[in-house]
C-alpha cells in the first residue's frame, strides 16, 4: 500500500511518502495507525495524539473502522487549515 | 461550475467579468469573496506562507463541495479557485464566487463553500516570521462556522472530519 503524509506529519515521520505490504492483522485505518505507531521513532511521535491525525484512503475521508487493502492509497495529516 | 487549484495569481475581476460572459440567463446577483494573506498573526509579523496540499484529493473535495452548493442553492454559477506554494502578505490566496437569481441564495451560498473548504479541502499552511517556521493550527471557530452549515445525512462518519 502507498502511504503519504503531510504537512507536520510528513516532518515528523521525515518522509512524504512510502510503499509497505498490507502489514499481517491490521484491516482497518484505525489498526494501520496503531501499527503505524510502532515503526519508529519519528512515526510514534507524529502519532502520539490521534485526535490531531486525519486519515483519507483512496482520496476520501475515512474514520479508524474503515477497512483498508493492500492496493490502497492511505494519507495522514493534521486538520486542515485551506481558505 | 469550475473549480481551479493553482500556483498562480488570479484576477478577481477578470474573473467576474469571465462570468458575466457566459451564460448569465436568470442571474441576479453575484456574490465574491476573495481571502488573502494576512500580514499579522498573533502580534507576529507574517513574511510569507507555504501552503502544501493533497494534490488529486484537493480537486475532488472542492468539487464535491461545489456541488454540495449547487445541490442546496439554485445557484446560476459558481466558482472556486484556490492557490498554493508560497505566498506573501497581501496575496490572493482564494476566490469564491456564486451567482443566483436573488442575492440571499449567492450570499449563503458563498459562505457555506467557504466555512466548507476551510474544514474540508487538504491544505495546510505554514507560516514564516522572524521566529521562523510554524505551521498554523486549525480553528474550533472553524469548525463550529462548518458545522452550522451540517444536515443530517452529512452525519455519516466519513463526513466527519472537523
Amino acid at each position: 500500500m502507498r502511504l503519504l503524509y503531510f504537512a507536520w506529519l510528513r516532518e515528523k515521520v521525515g518522509v512524504a511518502d512510502e510503499q509497505i505490504p498490507l502489514p499481517e492483522n491490521v484491516a482497518t485505518v484505525g489498526g494501520l495507525l496503531d501499527w503505524l505507531k510502532e515503526r519508529g521513532a519519528g512515526h510514534a511521535e507524529a502519532l502520539e495524539d490521534l485526535s490531531a491525525i486525519r486519515v483519507a484512503v483512496n482520496q476520501e475521508y475515512a474514520g479508524p473502522e474503515v477497512p483498508i487493502a493492500d492496493s490502497d492509497e492511505v494519507a495522514l495529516f493534521p486538520p486542515v487549515t485551506g481558505g | 461550475m469550475s473549480v481551479r487549484v493553482q500556483v498562480e495569481d488570479f484576477d478577481v475581476g477578470a474573473e467576474l467579468a469571465k462570468l458575466h460572459g457566459v451564460g448569465m440567463r436568470g442571474t441576479g446577483g453575484l456574490v465574491t469573496f476573495s481571502g488573502i494573506v494576512r500580514d499579522i498573526a498573533d502580534n507576529q509579523t507574517i513574511k510569507a506562507m507555504t501552503l502544501e496540499h493533497y494534490p488529486g484529493m484537493t480537486l475532488r473535495e472542492l468539487e464535491k463541495i461545489e456541488a454540495e452548493a449547487r445541490a442546496r442553492w439554485p445557484l446560476t454559477a459558481s466558482l472556486i479557485i484556490h492557490r498554493h506554494g508560497r505566498l506573501e502578505p497581501g496575496d490572493n490566496i482564494v476566490l469564491v464566487i456564486t451567482a443566483s437569481a436573488h442575492r440571499q441564495a449567492a450570499f449563503e451560498a458563498a459562505e457555506f463553500l467557504v466555512d466548507w473548504l476551510k474544514t474540508k479541502a487538504p491544505f495546510w499552511k505554514q507560516e514564516v516570521t522572524d521566529g521562523g517556521h510554524q505551521w498554523v493550527a486549525a480553528k474550533s471557530t472553524d469548525a463550529a462556522a462548518a458545522a452550522r452549515w451540517r444536515t443530517p445525512a452529512d452525519l455519516t462518519p466519513a463526513a466527519k472530519t472537523g
